[in-house]
């Protein structure tokens, strides 16, 4: 087996694997008579470290796609730099290519071919030998649930195995960057769940860096170590999911307490907590949204107590990635609010 | 934009994987495409029974103009002309198949390897340029069937520069169709190429049997001074349309490679 001796130089996390300034890109359109232009991705900055598996968030038409297709050279930006693996995505197309692998969100097969070719010529593509694009898609098949499907037509397959074979076809040359467009689109809650832990695998395992797009937030949430969130073609927040999460919404806190009297003091004592907000009341429920909730509660409870405050219950909520973005963007992502 | 922000890493120092040469990637989406073609025995079949069907129920309503040719046997003539209508038709239509493959993704999805965008191109006009040089035998065979007589030599420079101009309008339709990426711009465009040329390149029957007007017009087709030269050939005139037709040939080769290549290469295609 060639091994890319690549992969064993870039293992080392903390080196940038990609690094984009002011990268932007229109489309010229057309209005009936009048000319315009989308402004599609309206420069970003971003760098990804090596190792990480970065979730870019973002509505539809939000610049999701455009940016991976500049930065995997499928696309020439109208302004901006970027390199990834260390090259030039203007200058040094090829050997940026060469470093990385991509599954587009359209896929990338041929109806009438069949499955274990398509991933085989895609390898040999890539330069690998014949035989080992073989033996790596055949684990690759059985590793993503694709059993017995290597001689099936991609026109014969369901559309969630599809779109696990674009996956195979794109990591069948074991880049150590990749870039995945909206992978587990079309996928059933149990395939996704395999997809995120071989992803998160083949980072743990090799140190691939994985550049993934989605409009999931739970899987933003469960794969993702950092996520970008883009909304018209610009990135509004970038960090962690738990850092995104605090700083932008706080957790809810909720008390419910026995009688009515009781609640100006239980309010009074939550409101203490975030200093310039009052909490919500409602019935016997007193509400307010606390960053790092957590480390507030015992103390909370404590104080209520002395105060004999006779709690039934104490709820907090965690806030959700659509907390974020409804915060950001004053628009929700969630599946029933589109 | 070619310049680099100075707080861009360095390219790292890493022995990369290797691209696959150029002749290996041509050879990788030739076997691919051939493939895929083979499997679809429709697509054989019909390129294989339209040339027959020319043959034996067009060509017999030539026979008796054999002596206004200056022929023996009018499929002497005839055949010339149908290897170029396959060499134009066939392969002009080489550019829907590619709008598919972009649908589908296939495109796309080469165009991220390191692979030659240029061997994207080569190897699907070799995938054309081999039907078309199957479909040629088999007209040349069945001609000679049909009373055909020509030097072995003239047979094979005929089937030569047919296989050129097969590959220059393979490079023109799959150009085009990654230009147009859609079926409803590339269909009027080649039918608009095809007709004109077929019309007025003698290729039915020769314009030396037309009105002067006719021959003028004619005159003027690159591929009909290609058809001349492939008549040329099998009758043995070897003369000036000889050198015209493979000026032409080798003219046409160069610039529509050129285009193919160049549009093929570019980064926003
Ligand atoms: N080839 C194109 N020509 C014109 N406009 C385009 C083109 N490609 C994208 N756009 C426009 O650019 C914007 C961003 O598109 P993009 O595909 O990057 O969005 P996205 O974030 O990937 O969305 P989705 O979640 O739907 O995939 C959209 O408004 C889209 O209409
Ligand atoms: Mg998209």
């Amino acid at each position: 087996m060639v091994k890319f001796e690549y992969s064993s130089l870039t293992n080392e996390r903390g080196s940038i694997v990609i690094h984009a300034r002011g990268l932007a890109r229109s489309f010229p359109t057309r209005a009936g008579r009048d000319k315009t232009e989308v402004r599609a991705v309206a420069g970003v900055d971003l760098d990804v470290e090596a190792g990480e598996i970065v979730g870019f968030l973002g509505p539809n038409g939000a610049g999701k796609t455009t940016t991976l297709r500049m930065l995997t050279t499928l696309l020439t930006p109208t302004s901006g730099t970027a390199t990834v693996a260390g090259y030039d995505v203007a200058s040094q197309p090829g050997l940026v290519r060469q470093s990385i692998g991509y599954v587009s969100q359209s896929g990338s097969t041929q109806p009438e071919a069949r499955a274990g070719e398509e991933v085989v010529d895609h390898g040999q593509l890539y330069g690998i030998p014949k035989a080992q694009a073989t033996a790596r898609g055949q684990e690759l098949f059985a590793q993503l649930e694709l059993d017995g499907m290597w001689k099936r037509a991609p026109k014969a397959m369901s559309g969630g195995q599809r779109r696990r074979l674009d996956i195979a076809m794109g990591l069948v040359h074991d880049p150590q960057l990749v870039f995945l467009d909206e992978p587990t689109t079309g996928l059933d809650p149990q395939a996704r769940a395999n997809l995120w832990s071989h992803i998160s695998q083949l980072r743990n395992g090799r140190g691939m860096t994985v550049f993934l797009t989605t409009h999931y937030l739970d899987e933003a949430d469960a794969l993702c170590d950092r996520v970008l969130v883009i909304d018209r073609g610009t990135i509004v927040a970038a960090d962690t999911p738990d850092a995104l999460k605090r700083q932008v919404a706080g957790d809810l806190v909720e008390l419910v307490v026995g009688d009515r009297a009781q609640v100006v003091p239980a309010a009074t004592a939550l409101s203490a907590l975030v200093p310039g907000e009052s909490a919500h009341v409602d019935g016997t429920t007193v509400s307010l949204r606390v960053p790092g909730a957590g480390s507030h509660l015992a103390g909370l409870v404590r104080e209520l107590d002395d105060a004999g405050v006779a709690l039934v219950s104490v709820d907090v909520r965690r806030p959700t990635l659509d907390d974020v973005f409804l915060t950001l963007t004053g628009r929700s992502l969630r599946e029933d609010a589109a | 934009m070619t310049t680099t922000a100075p707080t861009a890493p360095a390219a790292p120092a890493t022995v990369l994987p290797s691209a696959p040469s150029f002749l290996r990637a041509t050879g990788i989406v030739f076997r691919r495409q051939l493939r895929i073609a083979l499997r679809n025995p429709a697509w054989v079949i019909i390129g294989l029974v339209q040339p027959v069907l020319y043959l034996v129920l067009f060509g017999p309503l030539l026979q008796p103009l054999s002596a206004s040719f200056g022929v023996e046997n009018a499929y002497t003539i005839f055949v010339p002309g149908l290897l170029v209508q396959l060499g134009i038709f066939g392969a002009l239509f080489a550019g829907f198949g590619l709008v598919a493959e972009w649908r589908a993704g296939v495109i796309e999805a080469e165009r991220v390897t390191p692979a030659s965008r240029t061997a994207l191109l080569f190897g699907r006009i070799l995938r054309d340029v081999l039907q078309l040089f199957a479909q040629g035998l088999v007209l040349i065979g069945l001609g000679w069937a049909f009373g055909l007589r020509a030097s072995l030599g003239g047979m094979l420079f005929g089937l030569l520069l047919t296989l050129l101009l097969g590959a220059s309008c393979a490079a023109a339709s799959n150009t085009l169709g990654l230009i147009t990426k859609s079926e409803d711009v590339l269909a009027p465009v080649v039918n608009s190429i095809a007709l004109p040329v077929l019309l007025l390149s003698g290729i039915l029957l020769p314009l030396s049997l037309g009105p002067t007007w006719l021959q003028v017009v004619g005159d003027v087709m690159p591929t009909k001074h290609i058809v001349d030269a492939i008549r040329g050939a099998f009758t043995g005139g070897w003369g000036i349309e000889t050198l015209w037709g493979s000026i032409w040939s080798v003219v046409i080769f160069v610039i529509l490679m050129w285009v193919g290549t160049r549009t093929f290469r570019k980064e926003n295609a």
